[in-house]
């Protein structure tokens, strides 16, 4: 009987402490440890590097050797549930936020939910961002009630770190410098086209694009930024929102139909 | 009645993205692609937008590494029905996976790991085979592995194992040669003995890849299949054997770790064309 043999063999792969289960065998060598080995050393090695390619900049900042340890652990512990591999390690983050030996980077988590999203909006789906032409034709006593949808691809990371900074220090986008660990920055992720965009949000500007985000009119999303941040600047948010293909339709809200 | 597997009877290579501007770019010397279908199960991006670009000129092979059809475990029909999708996006011209199992439970274990061939294994794959050709609507491919252990539990030959599963469910097979080479010489075993007794008329394509050498349990040479070296001289001479006695069938180069620069690969895949073009000049005369 081949199942319960697999579940010992599977069970064997991911925990090095485990035996090689008694019905494997070679013909000269038995038990044939080290080829055993070679299908653990794939899995996990495979694993590792899945992760690896999602979170470069975290590999960066901690070197390969402490994110091989990290990682191997994750993996033992939090293996995929999905045959999609870019889609592993949503977990990370929080694996690497409860790791005692990253607790001096307390940024770390931050960073690879950076990257995280980034990869999320790499395989977004597509859609066609609207152009500011596409909102020429606003009626400025309206515009309080503009509703937008935001492009599949938008994901917003709020960080009590400078999350922006460091991962465009580690990621090649901005030469090494020294950072301030308690300057709190949000990212905005987006795809408009095929490349992905990191960029660092105004004060306001996530809680902006949330309560934009809910489905919430221009004027209530506004007065969520405000809440936020005094100095929230709406007209500087708005043409960042129009501008960088962050929206895909428009409404006004006595308007049946979406703009889009 | 199902799609029959339709790759051209040339070389074809598996994509990689960082070669995409040189494979669109100009005329290569291949008639296929092969994806690894996991890899283009997001929702959209440049990897769609590639595989769109690659279709105009080329044909497509996809290739299953998820699949798991050497479970004991129901198929996961969530991913069968991705698979269903992948293929009625891009009506590919074959579809393939492997003679292995790559998860357990819920987990997935990104490897492709061995089973033991007995009758209950056997009939426990035919239908599976027979339930991924019926939710595809179309005829598989499935390819013999590359393995580093065997089961005592085994009782019939994996060239054997195969050619019922073929006649049993209809599905074609995949003949990965370099796996056949790497697989003599880690059972102690005659490649040539396996490919005289392998239903080569099921062979519907054929990989080629190149391979690593470690050491087992006694100091000997343990060859890994690591898709990250040329294909190696003996596994071209078996490739030709092969194709002297089929005339010629689909090949792919496979080249997954380091990734070499494409005239590299392009050049492997002009030593397979060479191959092919030999044999059906010898056919022709």
């Amino acid at each position: 009987m081949f199942a319960p043999l697999q579940n010992d063999f599977a069970a064997a792969l991911l925990d090095a402490h485990k035996a090689v289960p008694d019905a494997l065998t070679a013909h000269n060598a038995n038990p044939p440890v080290k080829r055993f080995a070679v299908y653990r050393n794939n899995v996990i090695v495979g694993l590792v590097n899945a992760l690896r390619t999602r979170f470069p900049a975290t590999e960066k900042i901690v070197g390969a050797d402490f994110f091989f340890a990290m990682a191997r652990l994750f993996v033992a512990a939090h293996p995929p549930r999905s045959k999609i591999l870019s889609a592993y390690g949503e977990d990370f983050p929080d694996f690497i936020a409860t790791f005692e030996p990253a607790a001096e980077l307390p940024y770390l988590p931050d960073v690879a939910r950076l990257e995280a999203a980034r990869t999320r909006a790499y395989h977004a789906a597509d859609a066609e961002p609207l152009s500011p032409q596409d909102f020429g034709a606003l009626d400025p006593a309206q515009i309080g009630n503009l509703r937008v949808t935001l492009h599949p691809s938008l994901q917003i990371v709020r960080s009590r770190h400078p999350v922006v900074t460091i991962w465009a220090m580690n990621a090649g986008d901005m030469a090494l410098g020294p950072v301030d660990e308690n300057r709190a920055e949000d990212a905005l992720v987006s795809r408009p086209g095929f490349d992905v965009l990191v960029r660092q949000l105004p004060p306001g500007g996530a809680a902006f694009l949330l309560a934009l985000a809910r489905g919430e009119a221009l004027a209530s999303a506004a007065g969520a930024a405000l809440d936020e941040a005094s100095d929230f600047d709406l007209a500087a948010n708005l043409a960042g929102l129009i501008g960088s293909g962050a929206t895909t339709s428009f409404t006004l809200s006595d308007q049946k139909d979406p703009v889009s | 009645m199902q799609q029959h597997s339709t790759l051209p009877r040339t070389a074809g290579v598996g994509f990689k993205s960082e070669h995409f501007a040189d494979i669109v770019g100009g005329d290569q010397p291949i008639g296929f692609v092969e994806i690894h279908a996991e890899n283009y199960m997001g929702d959209g991006g440049a990897p769609h937008a590639q595989l769109r670009a690659l279709c105009e000129r080329y044909a497509l092979s996809v290739h299953g590494v998820g699949l798991s059809i050497g479970s004991m475990a129901p198929l996961d029909r969530d991913h069968l029905a991705r698979l269903k999708r992948l293929c009625d996006r891009y009506d590919p011209a074959s579809f393939s996976e492997h003679l292995a199992w790559s998860s357990h439970g819920e987990v997935y274990l990104n490897d492709l790991l061995p089973l033991p061939y007995t009758d209950e294994t056997l009939g426990r794959i035919v239908g599976h085979v027979d339930q991924v050709q019926h939710a595809l609507n179309r005829e598989m491919l499935l390819e013999n592995p590359s393995t580093y252990l065997q089961f005592t539990e085994s009782t019939i030959p994996e060239s054997e194992f195969l050619a019922e599963i073929s006649r049993r469910t209809g599905c074609g097979l995949l003949l990965d040669v370099n796996n056949v080479f790497v697989q003599a010489k880690n059972h102690g075993t005659s490649a040539e003995a396996y490919l005289s007794s392998f239903p080569l008329d099921r062979v519907r394509e054929i990989h080629l890849g190149g391979h690593d050498e470690q050491t087992d349990d006694t100091g000997a040479p343990l060859l890994i299949d690591s898709h990250g070296a040329p294909v190696a001289d003996p596994v071209w001479a078996l490739y030709e054997r092969v194709i002297s006695a089929t005339g010629p069938l689909p090949t792919l180069i496979e080249w997954d770790n380091d990734v070499p620069a494409w005239p590299v690969l392009a050049a492997e895949a002009r030593a397979a064309k060479a191959i092919l073009d030999r044999a059906a000049r010898q056919r022709a005369a």
